[in-house]
């Protein structure tokens, strides 16, 4: 789960890492009274969304004035922001973050994540802040400084300091740093976060070291010990049909294509996405209604799919293992029946109680098409897309 | 033969007495020599009792010591997991395989770090288990897609290595053993310490690989398979058309800093001598191609 960068701020300055002053504004009054409140005569202006690249979109803005700040939240919220992370459409702008300005000596990059392969939480840092690390890792991978934490002992106060130093980051400076990068790495742990960046990490004239940004991911799965993380959820940020889905416990992604997908497991969902591409379809989501799928599941994944105006046909796809087939056709009829269906259906059943599952579909009655094995199944809902047309 | 598991093992349940947890100790009981090689299972509120006419005992420890169990299943709910396999660990068996879906990252990497040095060998988190054909099987797969055979398979996620076994079973194509890693970015046994145990396993004459996108095991895996291994293997990779920066239902399946596709992925396994398919339809013909030459 992802959240605004002023809530990763507050975060931060939980764990004693210094961020500029500033306030977050759902209008042009507040970002006004924000930017009085702060005082002095340089502000930023900031939108806040979830995706990375908002300063290149023109989602950020320097004010030395009060006008220019209410000019410039005038600008920002309510645009639709777009951004490399962002796709084409963009992202609707709802609140920005009123930030004292800052004066910039130099900036680095830091930040966490949880290593694979070492199976440790990672520190990194690199001394080309603004830039987004993947592209560093790509264009000078020696300018990365890797610490892999020892999660009894926690961040070596000796590594941390030989990294600081290593990003260039003045001797003068560089106590305060360690303590940056320890409190980040406290923050990463305690809120079971999955990715922590502060990119940029400056210098300030004065020899302060602060985080201008906060960028964190949580780990979905440890939120039902983090209702302080569950609150900073913010739904306009996440697609309505992923809101839905988790709802219903169903794991679902939109994607651009036409044919909807209805899989048992995630690895089979993958591969019938890949298979219908292969086929020369185009999936339009991921769905992996789990071990578990009642009729209710079903049908609920049913209307999700047939929300999406592009649909042109559906392929479930089921590998009944402890989830019997007959449960499954017997869901997806009922489903069928519920929804008023109005693409092709093609269905693929496998293992337990398939005989009782295919008749119970070529007994229902219903158009369904039925597929002999995944192969079989992808060209049929492929070429059921196409006729479509 | 066959790796890590057969008839003569013996099995601890841990999570035995919740639902999720009874009913795969039927199953598991149900199938080949399970009445024999399920003996026990853990709950420490109901020590003394039985289930199925298992004896349930308040820990793990105790559990080993009255049985001799060498190994332990885990259907603790996600809260409660990582602390049952530190349990296991600290009672010295030799696998815990932990079928657990949903724990939290943290947790794993705790008890990860708790697990360095240690004898016990962890399956999972987030899989379906292991089974030897017409031997045991010791998790939630379907036990009759399976046949006694000649070829293992090693899979990252659960229905998608059912569609491996009944391919390779359609064909005629038994299995020697399969495993299921599981999908978390933090688990135990990789592919590679699963396929150096394929290569060691006189019974076992090729392997099938099943990847999915994130990480960058099944890369590594290849890499050793390319020096070291003496057996086909025949590998797939699920998520081709997976977006950057979505968690495909695995926790783990996500590409993420520009890495863990999957065409990366299959490139180097290709280059490694591995035969890929693009195709999840076809892993089992491929293999009879291969076996077939």
């Amino acid at each position: 789960m992802k959240i605004h960068e002023y809530q990763g701020k507050e975060i931060l300055r939980e764990f004693g890492v210094p961020t500029p002053r500033g306030k977050a504004c759902f209008s042009v009054d507040e970002a006004l009274s924000a930017a009085q409140q702060l005082g002095g005569n340089v502000w930023v202006v900031k939108a806040q969304i979830h995706a990375g690249g908002r300063g290149k979109g023109g989602g950020v803005k320097v004010a030395k004035s009060l006008d220019e700040v209410g000019q410039y939240a005038q600008q920002i919220l309510g645009m639709q922001l777009v951004t490399h992370q962002t796709g084409p459409e963009g992202q609707k702008v709802r609140r920005l973050l009123i930030e004292e300005g800052a004066a910039i000596a130099k900036e680095c990059y830091v930040g966490m994540v949880v290593d694979r392969a070492s199976q440790r939480v990672a520190l990194l840092a690199s001394s080309e802040g603004g830039m987004e690390i993947e592209e560093v890792a790509k264009h000078s991978p020696g300018k990365i400084h890797t610490v892999r934490i020892d999660s009894a002992a926690g961040l070596d106060a000796k590594e941390a300091e030989a990294v600081v130093r290593a990003i260039g980051i003045p001797d003068v400076a560089n106590a305060e740093a360690v303590k940056v990068l320890q409190g980040l790495y406290q923050a990463f742990v305690a809120k079971d976060a999955m990715l922590a960046e502060i990119n940029p990490l400056i210098l300030t004239a004065d020899d302060r070291v602060v985080a201008l940004d906060a960028k964190f991911n949580f780990d979905s799965n440890a939120l039902y010990r983090h209702p302080e993380i569950v609150a900073m959820r913010d739904l306009d940020e996440e697609d309505p049909a992923e809101i839905e889905a988790s709802k219903f416990d169903l794991s679902y992604i939109s994607l651009d294509g036409d044919i909807g997908c209805l899989v048992n497991g995630a690895g089979l969902a993958m591969a019938t996405m890949d298979i219908i591409k292969l086929y020369g379809g185009s999936p339009a989501n991921f769905l992996d209604v789990g071990g578990g799928a009642t009729t209710e599941k079903v049908t609920e994944a049913f209307k999700l799919m047939l929300k999406n105006p592009h649909l042109k046909a559906i392929l479930v796809n089921i590998f009944g293992g402890i989830m019997k087939c007959d449960v499954i056709a017997e869901g997806v009829v009922a489903a069928a029946r519920q929804v008023s269906l109005n693409v092709p259906l093609v269905v693929r059943l496998e293992g337990t109680n398939v005989d009782l599952g295919k008749r119970i579909l070529a007994e229902s009655g219903l158009p369904i098409i039925s597929g002999n094995d995944m192969a079989d199944a992808a060209q049929k809902v492929v070429a059921a897309a196409r006729e479509a047309i | 033969m066959s790796i890590l598991i057969n008839k003569d093992t013996r099995v601890i349940t841990q999570g035995m007495t919740g639902k999720v947890g009874q009913f795969h100790t039927q199953q598991c009981k149900a199938y080949a020599n399970g009445a024999n090689c399920f003996v026990a299972g853990v709950n420490p509120k109901k020590a003394g009792e039985t289930f199925e006419g298992i004896p349930v005992y308040a820990s793990v420890r105790d559990a080993k010591q009255a049985t001799g169990a060498t190994v332990s299943v885990i259907y603790v709910p996600p809260a409660g997991a990582a602390a049952a396999i530190d349990e296991a660990v600290e009672a010295e068996l030799d696998l815990v395989i932990c079928i657990t879906e949903g724990i939290p990252v943290h947790d794993m990497i705790r008890t990860r770090y708790k697990m360095q040095g240690k004898k016990t060998l962890l399956i999972g988190p987030n899989c379906p288990g292991l089974i030897t054909p017409d031997e045991i099987k010791i998790g939630i797969m379907p036990g009759h897609i399976h046949k006694k055979g000649r070829i293992g398979v090693v899979s990252r996620s659960g229905t998608l290595t059912y569609e491996a076994v009944g391919q390779l079973t359609a064909l005629g194509y038994g299995q020697s053993s399969c495993v299921g890693i599981g999908g978390d970015p933090i688990n135990g046994l990789k592919h590679i310490d699963v396929m150096r145990l394929f290569n060691d396993d006189p019974e076992t004459d090729a392997v099938i690989m099943v990847g999915e996108i994130g990480g960058s095991d099944e890369e590594e895996c290849a890499r050793w398979i390319k020096d070291n291994m003496q057996k086909p293997v025949v590998g797939f990779i699920a998520g081709i058309t997976a977006p950057p920066g979505k968690r495909m239902g695995h926790a783990g399946a996500i590409i993420s800093g520009g890495q863990g596709g999957a065409e990366d992925k299959l490139s180097v396994m290709e280059e490694s001598g591995i035969f890929i398919t693009r195709n999840p339809a076809e892993m089992g013909r491929t293999m009879q191609k291969v076996l077939k030459g």
